[in-house]
């Protein structure tokens, strides 16, 4: 029997409409559980000496002055936690050629970037930790630092790791068609460069752990902020020599991750090594500045680009060749090479094209190490794409919306494979485009960009077409080696009193999983949402599952609890066909009722059938199953992903004698197949939007060229605050993937993707018959003021 | 900063209502008082820098950053936080506004913002969409870009000046 998704007066009909989050009133309350908040008998606290160079020989470490601080315990370096934790090596086999040395938890004989683990000191407050910390005298001998990504393959650049013979971690072309005979013979040829800066996440919570290792019970406990519970359990396992079975992470409440937090930090596995040699609880909570030293970055690209047309606006073919500098270790176990594979995977995705060339060339630096964040390369690969089709479009005059109708692929054309060799199971382009035109009345706002100009107003419309890649397969990071679970599992039980639990393998970082999979588990057996309560983030109890990345909780995660709920049901009505003496196919439940399907009409409550089983089940039929738990895994296995696509538009005013951008208002029109939660999926958008906003605007990472970090406090990396922030417009096409019965796919990134393009293309929509142009991010008022000529130098 | 932390101070001040007396090291920030003597870990730490608001907490009528006093500071003081907020009733509905709204994501901001927000609604009067983004101009939300958190905070000041909020709110879904 399948969901009758189509038909909103269905019994149970719980998918697809707004119901709050069952977990949301504790953190209005100030009741949510993060880590930081947990105390644990015989704690200590572990704070780290970080190195201040950016690259240099350590020459001899000092801890005797530490050790003399009241209340610090025991002082750890590199070379005693090697004894205990393997190293690690990110790379993966599918990006054939990446390339990165083994590292360790914490700094043997050489620190590569400002922020790298040195030394650790344990004690019993934070405050003794960090005061033991700061008298470890490290010597240095300083070794060149690479910090320009464009000059890091140059002969005269120095290797950072001489054994890898070079400073290039991985490198990939891609080509379809004939680029060359295509630029040769085009209509026009369009050139740009664009930059993205290098960003990072800023959660709002620090990365935070607590493990305790119970020698007598052989047992590790993490409770660790991430979104990849499964995946740490196995690093856990793997590098400090214990049975998967006997490591136990626990995810609690996590303050925002947005991809920060599904990665193997140093310093984090240095605490899981300190606890197992110190027989105890060990906590470590980055500080702000550790945050943005050692979170991941992300995004910083430079690229060279063109794009050929005909005379139609026709797309004939588009050539990229993108750079990006990773730092000195790519990232375990996801590794960072995929932010520029996936550039080389997503420029021209919405378009019907032919000739396609892409390169994305990945070095080593001496910075921070940059790792999937946020949308992973999609709003590089979404600035370069809708920044060359706008200015196509400007060269041959035509309107931004109509080279993308005459180019996107027809909502009729699926499936298909792209240039980039991407499969296409079902897109909506130009039903998005519709829709977009409609909620932001393209025409009346043209309109008033013409009447705002008489007034001397410089205002413009941005727009950005996008795909998304949501509910990856094994084909992400699998079939490379990486432990990586692409399912994801869901048990779902009928407690006595005909309530019901969910234990599942996605995690919730804020974004509704909990609320997603009540509705599911609700519609699935039939009942009420407020009878299902769900647990998420402990691998103790959960099914194996990869957590929460790539958009993949509502479409893996969901659909694995639709399956077992309706397992669940099934069960349920098996007993309580033999208790009716009916027949099973005949009832049905609905809001914790066994009913008669034809009718409606109530034959017994849940409670009843639930006091039967677990208490009277000598009243039942011998060797009647009475199994009401039931456990369901779910992997998309047609396609290697499941894309989503969607368009948004910006609408901005630029004021040409001080360079700022004032943000208006912002649409998006968004494809992610079934909508479980309409409310939730658009929070998880504007959040999204808002991401992108601030990488458009104000994120940007600064080096000077030794490698320091130089604005490493909130107050100096601006991210978006209320003040600036444009009111957001959200609607939806819903074309549900065929590969699972609930149909969702993700929803969660394609806000950052294609937000910085739809600013870009504002930004220039404006300035555009001053003749100014920009294409490097974020768009700050001295770059305006460049582009516009005002300032020089 | 040893001796800050060495030398104590005795402190006496009330907090959600309740006496607290204790011995606090000198240079010891109201926040983590708060998280780990008393025990209400609300209130968050996030920037300790005075810039992201998620320490926020209402000491003697005001919201105040609790990275940026000093425990010593608050001798005296009647202090609240969102615990003592929640039990005694006086932002439920403002909560419930957030919760209808979904205006928390990761709830990291969560407690900090409500007492933010709850400094502009007790002036009362209704505050525009713009004032309402430029008084919470100072608490940082990563999660929501900040929209649901507008409209519930308007939500609230509408319906304490005795204005009908149950109309829907068009495509936001509120419950
Ligand atoms: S922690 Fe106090 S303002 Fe950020
Ligand atoms: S809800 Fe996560 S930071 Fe505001």
């Amino acid at each position: 029997m399948s969901i009758a998704f189509g038909n909103p007066d269905r019994p149970n009909s719980y998918i697809g409409k707004t119901v709050p989050r069952p977990n949301i009133t504790k953190l209005v309350q100030g009741r949510g559980r993060y880590v930081d908040d947990i105390v644990l008998p015989r704690m200590v606290h572990v704070a780290f000496v970080r190195s201040p160079v950016a690259h240099g020989k350590i020459t001899g470490i000092d801890i005797e002055a530490a050790k003399t601080v009241p209340g610090v315990l025991r002082v750890f370096t590199g070379a005693d936690l090697a004894e205990v934790c393997t190293p690690w090596v990110a790379v993966l086999a599918h990006l054939k050629g990446l390339k990165s040395p083994p590292q360790h938890p914490m700094a043997l004989d050489r620190a590569c970037w400002v922020g790298e683990p040195v030394v650790a000191v344990v004690a019993t407050t934070r405050a003794a930790a960090e005061e033991g910390a700061a008298l470890v005298e490290v010597d240095y001998e300083a070794l060149p630092a690479v910090t320009d990504t464009m000059t890091a393959l140059d002969k005269t650049t120095p290797v950072i790791h001489p054994d890898m013979g070079d400073n290039l971690a991985f490198r990939r072309l891609h080509e379809e068609g004939n680029v060359d005979a295509a630029l040769s013979t085009a209509h026009k040829v369009v050139t740009a460069s664009f930059r993205t800066a290098r960003h990072t996440g800023v959660t709002l919570e620090p990365r935070s752990i607590l493990v305790d290792w119970n020698p007598a019970e052989g047992q590790m406990t993490a409770y660790h902020a991430t979104q990849a519970p499964h995946m740490m359990q196995t690093v856990f396992a793997k590098h400090l020599d214990i049975p998967e079975s006997r490591v136990r992470v626990i995810c609690g409440d996590v303050g925002g991750s947005y991809g920060i937090k599904v990665h193997v930090y140093p310093d984090e596995v240095a605490t899981a090594t300190i606890a197992k040699i110190m027989g105890r609880p060990v906590k470590f909570i980055a500080d702000r500045l550790e945050s943005f030293t050692t979170d991941i970055h992300a995004r910083d690209h430079e690229i060279e680009a063109k794009i050929a047309v005909d005379a139609e606006g026709r797309i004939l073919a588009i050539d990229v060749d993108d750079w990006t500098g990773i730092g000195p270790y790519s990232v375990y176990p996801r590794t960072s090479a995929i932010e520029g594979n996936q550039v080389v995977n997503l420029c021209g995705g919405p378009y019907d094209f032919a000739n396609y060339r892409a390169q994305t060339t990945v070095v080593f630096q001496n910075k921070t190490p940059t790792c999937q964040y946020r949308a992973v390369g999609h709003p590089i690969a979404v600035a370069i794409t809708e920044g060359l089709v706008d200015m196509a479009a400007a060269a041959i005059g035509m309107d931004p919306v109509e080279i993308r109708r005459r180019n996107m692929y027809r909502d009729d054309a699926y499936p298909v494979t792209s240039p980039a060799k991407m499969r296409f199971e079902g897109l909506s382009h130009h039903a998005s485009m519709d829709k977009l035109m409609e909620i932001m009345d393209y025409d009346a706002l043209r309109a008033d960009q013409a009447e705002a100009l008489k007034q001397g107003k410089r205002r413009g419309i941005g727009i950005a077409s996008f795909i998304e890649l949501t509910n990856p397969s094994p084909f992400m990071y699998g079939i490379g080696g990486a432990r990586i679970s692409a399912q994801d599992g869901c048990t779902v039980r009928m407690d006595p009193d005909g309530s019901v639990v969910a234990l599942s393998g996605v995690t919730e970082q804020g974004q509704g999983t909990e609320a997603m999979l009540s509705q599911v588990v609700a519609e699935g057996v039939g009942v009420s949402p407020s009878k299902v309560r769900v647990i998420t983030g402990d691998t103790q109890v959960t099914p194996y599952g990869g957590g929460t990345w790539a958009s993949r909780g509502a479409g893996i995660g969901g659909e694995a609890a639709l399956q077992a709920a309706r397992a669940l049901r099934s069960s349920i009505l098996e007993v309580a066909a033999a208790m009716l003496q009916a027949d099973q196919g005949l009832l049905d439940i609905r809001d914790g009722q066994i009913v008669d399907t034809q009718t409606g009409e109530t034959r017994m409550p849940l409670e009843e059938l639930g006091r039967i089983v677990y208490f009277r089940g000598d009243t039942l039929p011998k060797g009647l199953p009475r199994e009401l738990v039931q456990t369901r895994h779910f992997i998309t296995m047609d396609y290697p992903f499941a894309f989503t696509n969607g368009v948004q538009a910006s609408y901005v005013e630029v004021d040409t004698d001080t360079g700022v951008v004032t943000l208006l208002k912002h649409w998006c029109v968004e494809d992610c197949g079934r909508v479980i939660n309409p409310q939730l999926v658009d929070e998880q958008i504007r959040g999204g939007i808002v991401q992108g906003l601030g990488g458009a605007l104000f994120e940007e990472i600064h080096y000077d060229e030794d490698g320091q970090l130089l604005n490493g406090s909130m107050a100096d990396y601006l991210v978006p605050m209320a003040a600036e922030m444009p009111d957001m417009v959200i609607a939806h096409v819903e074309t549900p993937t065929k590969e699972s019965e609930l149909g969702a796919k993700g929803a969660g990134e394609a806000g950052t993707a294609g937000a910085p393009a739809a600013v870009m293309n504002a930004i220039n929509d404006a300035l555009r018959p001053l003749g100014a142009q920009v294409t490097e991010m974020p768009f700050t008022p001295e770059r305006i003021l460049r582009a516009l000529g005002t300032i020089h130098d | 900063m040893t001796e800050m932390f060495r030398d104590k101070v005795d402190v006496a001040l009330t907090v959600n209502g309740e006496p607290v007396e204790a011995r606090v090291p000198a240079g010891q920030h109201l926040i983590d008082f708060l998280r780990q003597t008393v025990g209400l870990t609300g209130a968050h730490a996030s920037c300790e820098h005075g810039v992201c608001g998620a320490c926020t907490v209402r000491v003697n009528g005001e919201a105040v950053r609790g990275c940026l006093m000093l425990a010593a500071q608050a001798d005296g003081a009647e202090v609240w936080t969102v615990e003592g907020l929640s039990d005694s009733a006086a932002i439920a509905d403002l909560q419930e506004a957030f919760v209808a709204r979904n205006a928390a994501q990761c709830g990291f901001c969560t407690p900090g913002m409500l007492v933010a927000a709850e400094e502009l609604l007790s002036q009362g009067g209704l505050p525009s969409r713009a004032e309402i983004r430029e008084h919470l101009s100072g608490n940082y939300c990563r999660c929501t870009g900040y929209e649901a958190i507008v409209d519930a905070v308007e939500d609230v000041a509408r319906a304490r000046g005795g204005e009908d909020v149950a109309r829907a709110r068009g495509g936001k879904g509120a419950a």
